[in-house]
């Protein structure tokens, strides 16, 4: 059973968080060239502090934490013959990794948005 | 089908499945590394054209940032080639669309890497210490 099961979602994120994250590294990219014209650079950074890309900010953290979590579990089933067998289990336990490392992080990076620290 | 795609067998496809996770163990370090510095050691409220130059100040900086770039986004853009790959299956929609990821991947990673390389602190703007 692969079809609406732990092997088809890990996929759909992977993909996702990833097709994500080469977008915000394009615009990154674009941003990061304008250090050629320190006024410019600094006049845009505003767009960085608003609020709204902070929330962003937590969800491309997010899309990275999850796309690195679950690169090592393709690797485990791909270079450890126990990790097929396995797969759904190391699933979960990535998945409670993951919430475990992303809502104290997310709390902290949010923290002077929400309390200006 | 529990992990990535299956295996290929030779040539081209292999060594670009071998590169996404040779590529993916690396970058797990350095962007988790990135944003544990940049984002959550620093915030987006500190980070500005000053806090840059000091970076990029540091020899080793500019290297962990170029290689980042290269490794992030050659894996990215081989990823993307395989979605469009699963998705686009009409001849002619494939030859623009992957033409088109190349010659804009060429360009950002042309864009990256010139930046990174070139970039000069002006004078008398440098402060001593790192970030």
């Amino acid at each position: 059973m692969y079809r609406g099961r732990e092997g088809m979602w890990s996929w759909i994120l992977h993909r996702v968080t990833g097709l994500g994250i080469l977008l915000f590294l394009a615009i990154h990219i674009v941003d990061i060239y304008l250090l050629g014209w320190p006024d410019l650079f600094n006049k845009l950074l505003f767009f960085y502090r608003h609020p709204v890309f902070r929330v962003g900010e937590v969800f491309l953290a997010a899309a990275a934490l999850y796309h690195a979590l679950n690169g090592i579990r393709i690797m485990l089933v791909d270079f450890w013959v126990e990790g097929t067998r396995f797969h759904r289990q190391i699933f979960w336990a990535q998945m409670v990794l993951f919430l475990l490392i992303w809502i104290p992080a997310s709390l902290w990076m949010l923290s002077p948005v929400v309390f200006g620290r | 089908m529990y992990a990535g795609r299956e295996r290929p067998t030779g040539g081209f496809e292999l060594f670009a499945w071998f590169f996404m996770r040779i590529s993916g163990l690396v970058l797990i370090i350095l962007v988790l590394g990135h944003l544990a510095i940049m984002h959550v050691i620093h915030t987006v409220d500190e980070i500005d054209f000053d806090f840059v130059a000091r970076r990029w100040g540091s020899p080793f900086w500019r290297t962990y940032d170029l290689v980042m770039l290269w490794l992030a986004l050659l894996h990215g853009l081989n990823g993307l080639r395989m979605a469009i790959d699963d998705y686009v299956h009409r001849r002619g929609w494939r030859v623009v669309s992957l033409a088109a990821l190349a010659v804009i991947g060429f360009v950002l990673l042309a864009m990256g890497t010139q930046i990174i390389l070139t970039f000069e602190a002006p004078t008398g703007q440098m402060a001593s210490g790192l970030p």
